[in-house]
């Protein structure tokens, strides 16, 4: 595949991890920000060939899994009110509620839908004049346009019913979030090189200054997390601390300014409820008074109560990077892909899930 | 009365599981398939010839039985319909018994409204499966159910066939050393399907592989005989979940390495583009074949030049060490365990 195995190249990783090896001097704490990244790098054994000194710390990019608790539940409940046809992004319907998940829910008779594009809520919303169809829209600012062109698409086809359930976030708020927590080890990012294909790289600057933090912005395949790991270790190791950009072949400095304007659009920021991290400040979205008929939030009540979380759950300290997932006591035994705990166990992108497919194993088989 | 009383109180119990439900994730053939019938379905029905959970039950007489129902949706996909997969899922089958396949029964439950074309070009290439395979629909049954109450076709298949004279496919002869061999390249069935899927159609060019494989597995075990200890047809939960089953029942560890895998461009990238592991989407003409060390090169040279096995390759082998885990390198010299499918990947993909 074009433009796909270049980044995979064996000689060409093998080159970054030498270098990285040979510049490292000092222990680092580095954060890569996105699920996506956290996988890749699992899922390709990199973290095994990084020198010792270094620990890549896993960090709260994975929209499923920072989606609160009472979010699902209001989805759930959604789902089984009569007519109401309910649909999400894949993994979303796995994670579990309080009582059930949305998967659950569907096997007791609830019409829930898998979608790959908000835009197909529309569609469905069409040719289902008679139902309420909500889309349970989850996501940082990469899935935002697209959440906020659907309700655009709805208003301008005056369709009555397509209203969205949101949860979408904001990326860096939450590293602040994370930065201030003193338990807080962490010493560089990887920034989450889709976010910013959209939001741009400005608004991580003076993250960079004022917490004296190198950022790097950063891809996905393994030549780009190495070359991101690098870039990195080499501010650190110098003491400096700007924001540079590894995904040049995607991201621009100002993002893409049209995507940015759609979001704004239909979205205003507001605090938000992260699950595992709490309430942050200015770290939400949600919908403008003007577009108030197509939101969930505001057409359906909410049930009444509001669950607490599982005690067991350690899902904040993960995503914190406090913790690594196999260092949570239910980590493989109490917690696991098809009997999840907390979110990150389930989504693709959670950390925890990451480790239980492609990692934890081995660890425990190597040193056995 | 008293033995009555006995059998009243015959108990059974229901196992403890943690749903209450069935869901789509336990038709996936991974790990929820596995958790629903290791909760007592095989215990509950435990005989000499089930307890060996193979792909077919071992019978006396050198015969192979086994049985596939199919559900896939839609009925008519790109490389195929539901009609060819049946008769090419049982007679394959078979085939991973080291069996010839000779007899097949045929069962349609029909959903009221399915247009009789349709119904008919499935039957037409039916019985174009059947000469293909060399196989004869010796019996059959057809029942319909109101509009809503199933989803235009549902076929069942059964079939019978004749254990190879040469053939020793039995998991408990796999040894550490052992080489693992595929025939062809992963995934096309499962993303073939996946690109008709309602929503989610995307234009490709990729077919499904369903395809008899008994053909080939007889040439194969005509020519290497005992050297063949094992054949399994990676269906549902794909390679990956056929592989961690292997390191399961035989408690040996698998080693396969990501470079080896065969995969067609086209399969890779819509993988990619999806966001699916190969390793774990359906194949419905492919098989993977445990091979003892001494004739691997030999049997994988033999696949190359047969029409099924063109672009076989060894994938990996056998090890004493990580018994009961399938661990890859990946294509950049890491190492990562390959588990069992969680819950679903797609539903209804055959």
């Amino acid at each position: 595949m074009k433009f796909l195995t270049e980044y995979r190249n064996p000689e060409l990783v093998q080159q970054y991890i030498q270098e990285i090896h040979k510049i490292t001097t000092q222990d680092w704490s580095i954060m890569e920000v996105c699920g996506g990244q956290t996988h890749s790098l699992v899922k390709n054994g990199i973290i095994d060939l990084l020198p010792a000194r270094i620990r890549m710390i896993h960090g709260p990019g994975c929209p499923v899994c920072v989606t609160p608790l009472h979010l699902i539940d209001h989805a759930i409940h959604l789902a089984s009110v009569e007519g109401v046809i309910l649909c999400s992004f894949g993994d979303m319907l796995r994670v579990p509620g309080s009582q059930k998940s949305l998967l659950q829910a569907k096997a007791e008779g609830a019409d829930v839908r898998i979608l790959y594009s908000p835009l197909e809520a529309v569609t469905l919303a069409r040719e289902n004049p008679d139902r309420e169809v909500v889309f349970f829209a989850v996501g940082f600012e990469t899935t935002a346009p697209a959440n906020a062109l659907s309700v655009v698409h709805a208003a301008d086809q005056k369709l009555a019913h397509d209203p969205i359930l949101t949860s979408p976030v904001l990326v860096h708020p939450a590293l602040e979030a994370v930065l201030n927590d003193e338990a807080s080890r962490i010493k560089g990012f990887l920034a989450a090189g889709h976010v910013c294909t959209v939001m741009g790289t400005q608004e991580y600057e003076p993250i960079a200054e004022r917490y004296k933090v190198p950022i790097v912005v950063t891809g996905f395949e393994p030549v780009d997390l190495l070359q991101g790991i690098l870039m990195t270790v080499r501010q650190l190791e110098a003491g400096r601390h700007v924001v540079e950009n590894q995904y040049s072949r995607v991201v621009r400095r100002e993002g893409n300014p049209g995507a940015q304007k759609t979001i704004e659009r239909v979205f205003e920021v507001r605090d938000r409820e992260w699950r595992g991290l709490g309430n942050i400040p200015m770290s939400g979205y949600e919908v403008r008074e003007e577009y108030a008929a197509y939101d969930a939030k505001r057409k359906f009540q909410s049930p009444a109560e509001r669950a607490v979380e599982s005690d067991l759950c350690m899902a904040g300290q993960v995503l914190k990077g406090i913790l690594k997932p196999q260092e949570c006591p239910q980590f493989g035994k109490g917690c696991t892909p098809s009997a999840p705990l907390g979110a990150p166990m389930v989504s693709s992108e959670g950390a925890c899930a990451a480790y239980y497919h492609f990692y934890q194993a081995l660890g425990e088989l190597e040193t056995a | 009365m008293n033995n009555d009383k006995k059998s009243l109180n015959w108990e059974c119990p229901l196992p403890e599981l943690d749903f209450d439900v069935i869901t789509l994730g336990h038709g996936s053939g991974g790990l929820l398939t596995n958790k629903l019938l290791d909760s007592g379905v095989f215990d509950l029905l435990s005989n000499e010839y089930l307890d060996r959970r193979h792909d077919g039950a071992f019978l006396p007489g050198g015969l192979a039985f086994t049985t596939d129902s199919f559900v896939v949706s839609p009925i008519f996909f790109p490389g195929g319909n539901i009609g060819e997969l049946a008769i090419n899922g049982t007679v394959n089958d078979l085939a991973m018994c080291g069996a010839i396949p000779k007899y097949l029964s045929l069962s349609f439950i029909l959903e009221e409204g399915l247009p009789v074309a349709q119904f008919w070009e499935v039957l037409v290439s039916i019985r174009k499966a059947c000469a293909m395979a060399d196989v004869m629909v010796v019996t059959g049954d057809t029942k319909v159910v109101e509009r809503g109450k199933g989803d235009q076709i549902f076929v069942n298949t059964t079939g019978i066939g004749q254990v190879h004279s040469k053939a020793q496919i039995d998991p408990g002869r796999v040894a550490a050393g052992d080489k693992l061999l595929v025939s062809g390249n992963l995934a096309a069935h499962g993303i073939a399907i996946l690109s008709v899927r309602e929503g989610l159609a995307f234009e490709s060019d990729i077919l499904s592989d369903t395809r008899p494989l008994n053909g080939v597995v007889e040439r194969v075990l005509d020519r290497f005989g005992e050297g063949i200890k094992l054949f399994r047809d990676p269906t549902r939960g794909g390679v990956a979940t056929a592989l961690n089953e292997i390191a399961r029942d035989t408690r040996l560890g698998v080693e396969i390495r990501q470079r080896d895998l065969p995969l067609d461009d086209q399969v890779n990238s819509a993988c990619e583009i999806l966001g699916l592991d190969p390793l774990y989407v359906a194949n419905e003409g492919i098989f993977l074949a445990w091979v003892d060390a001494a004739i691997a090169d030999e049997c994988l040279a033999f696949l190359r030049e047969t029409e099924e096995g063109s672009q076989a390759a060894c994938i990996g082998e056998m090890v004493a060490a990580h018994p009961g885990k399938v661990i890859m390198q990946s294509s950049i010299g890491g190492r990562r365990v390959v588990n069992m499918l969680p819950g679903e990947q797609l539903p209804r993909i055959c």
